[in-house]
């Protein structure tokens, strides 16, 4: 077994892209995500990569689609705001069918917004990463080791589907130092072939074409529903998520990322409390992991969902449950981090038969809940 | 002190909060419990205060943010100001008394005062405050031991300044030692 090391998230992921075989990297530089692009531009040179501090995010996703193109393992990396900007050139890689990795280390929005923490990207992520029809994969680490682990998942899958993937991080994440035991280095034989990549071949074979253009019609509709049955594959196959004390959990949280945790330890206290509690954590946020909630069903009395946002992955968790249960809500945004008491307060409401939704109101106007 | 701890450590930008943190978030994980680090990174880093959230636990760590600390290292007044409400009850307060100066005290947590900037000046060990207060810790909660806390000291100064490990290890005894203050 590899050495325990402690790391920041924003560093054991990039360490884990490098290991994954990512040698290229185009960024700009943002909190809280900076970490990732000063570790790839400290080591990349060193090993024969490119690190490039691109003009803009714009430029920066461009010369991801470009790369990617050619057939390597690139990755970008940015926070909200920045994402919003590499939006047309993801929706040009969806489109191109290519893979890539794209890391969103999520901040308090719209606009600038704040620095701390946030989960208010979900809808980007999951819906509208860029125009047109077409999705993204998404991966919602939680911990620093996951931070490393799905980024060697994510270079995988965005080969196998060659679709974008994209690791929604945030803030207390990319921050945060805990003991990772890093993935085993893959050799150049260990990636697979790209025999669509645009990569140079001495007149040896037929052209390749790397294009997002299609002006007749019935091409892109051709083009777009053959995308959409490997979707289909991608939702059958790659559901993940993780249940903690779910087996007799009358009440069950649904949360991802930085948020899972604080579940996590509230399920803790709620059931020291005797409230039966337990939590299913969506490691994949698209395709979102229907099947792990559909299993749950049956023996939950009713769902709490809890996200740093006024209420995102929630719809999805409603779509999925489809009125079968109720589904309430608590919830923290801006960068304000819930304590895990909070959660375990609108738990006890509900097993006292309360309907919740719980959202910060302006803290000046009536003291800061309702 | 066994059970969980939740430490806040806070002070101005460029006393080594963070890397004083880091010592201990080492030395939990050398003794192979669980351990998180979280930095404040917010706008308050130029020149105002830092402050940094450690917890070492025996289960997996929920919120990495210590909100409410068992134990809290104050390097100067206002960052005791800041968190000395928060502490629990009983918990443990250590402050760097050459910095943070007179201060209004809690009847209900556990004191330790280090003159740790003037200990480390007249020890030949400037900057190194920081790491005599994580001495004190060991020493007045027992929560890793001496080697683990030496190990983690080799394991957070980096490559280009292993030279001085050794004065680190020096600050680190000098804190152990020091008793002279309990209040």
């Amino acid at each position: 077994m590899a050495e325990k090391v402690l790391m920041k998230g924003n560093e054991a992921l990039a360490e884990a892209a490098i290991r994954a075989g990512c040698r290229h990297f185009f960024g700009y530089p943002i909190t809280p995500q900076t970490e990732v692009a000063a570790y790839m531009a400290k080591r990349l040179p060193k090993i024969g990569g490119v690190y490039l501090q691109a003009e803009s995010e714009v430029a920066a996703i461009n010369m991801v689609y470009g790369a990617a193109a050619a057939g390597v393992r690139v990755m970008t990396s940015s926070s909200s705001p920045g994402i919003s900007l590499k939006g047309e050139g993801i929706s040009y890689l969806i489109g191109a069918d290519l893979p890539a990795l794209i890391i969103n280390v999520q901040r308090g929005g719209p606009g600038l917004g704040g620095i701390q923490p946030s989960q208010a990207d979900y809808w980007m992520a999951t819906r509208a990463t860029g125009h047109g029809d077409g999705h993204v994969l998404v991966f919602a680490p939680s911990t620093v080791q996951e931070m490393a682990n799905l980024a060697a998942l994510a270079f995988e899958l965005g080969d196998r589907y060659r679709a974008p993937v994209m690791i929604l991080a945030d803030g207390l994440l990319g921050q945060m130092m805990e003991p990772v035991e890093l993935p085993e280095p893959l050799t150049e034989a260990d990636l697979p072939p790209k025999p669509w990549a645009i990569d140079g071949h001495k007149n040896q074979r037929a052209h390749n074409t790397v294009n997002s253009l299609f002006l007749v019609a019935q091409e892109l509709e051709d083009s777009i529903t053959s995308r959409w049955v490997r979707y289909e594959q991608i939702k059958a196959s790659e559901q993940r998520a993780e249940t903690y004390r779910t087996e007799d959990a009358e009440y069950v949280i649904v949360a991802y990322g930085a948020a899972s945790r604080i579940a996590r330890s509230a399920v803790n206290t709620a059931r020291e409390q005797g409230i039966k509690a337990g939590l299913i954590r969506p490691i994949t946020l698209w395709p979102f992991p229907v099947d792990a909630i559909e299993a749950s069903i049956e023996r939950t009395a009713a769902y709490l969902v809890t996200e740093f946002s006024m209420g995102q992955m929630v719809e999805d968790v409603r779509l999925t449950v489809n009125g079968r249960r109720p589904v309430n809500f608590f919830a923290h945004t801006g960068g304000v981090v819930p304590t895990p008491d909070e959660v375990v307060e609108a738990l006890r409401r509900m097993q006292a038969g309360e309907s919740v939704h719980i959202v910060p109101v302006h803290s000046k106007l009536t003291g800061g809940y309702r | 002190m066994r059970g969980d701890l939740n430490i806040m450590l806070a002070g101005f930008g460029g006393q080594g909060i963070l890397f004083a943190g880091k010592i201990i978030a080492y030395a939990g994980m050398i003794d192979g419990r669980e351990i998180s680090w979280l930095p404040s990174y917010g706008p308050e880093m130029r020149g105002g205060t830092a402050n940094c959230s450690v917890c070492l636990s025996d289960e997996p760590i929920g919120s990495p943010l210590v909100t409410d600390p068992n134990v809290l290292i104050a390097m100067n007044l206002p960052s005791y100001e800041k968190f000395i409400d928060a502490v629990e009850p009983g918990g443990v307060v250590i402050v760097d008394s050459t910095m943070v100066g007179t201060c209004t005290l809690r009847q209900d947590v556990e004191y330790y005062t280090v003159p740790a900037t003037s200990l480390a000046e007249e020890n030949g060990l400037k900057g190194l405050a920081n790491v005599i207060l994580v001495g004190k810790l060991l020493a007045a909660t027992q929560f890793s031991t001496r080697a683990s806390c030496e190990q983690a000291i080799d394991k957070s100064v980096s490559a280009k300044r292993a030279s001085l490990a050794e004065a680190n290890k020096r600050a680190l005894e000098l804190g152990t030692l020091w008793t002279a203050s309990k209040c």
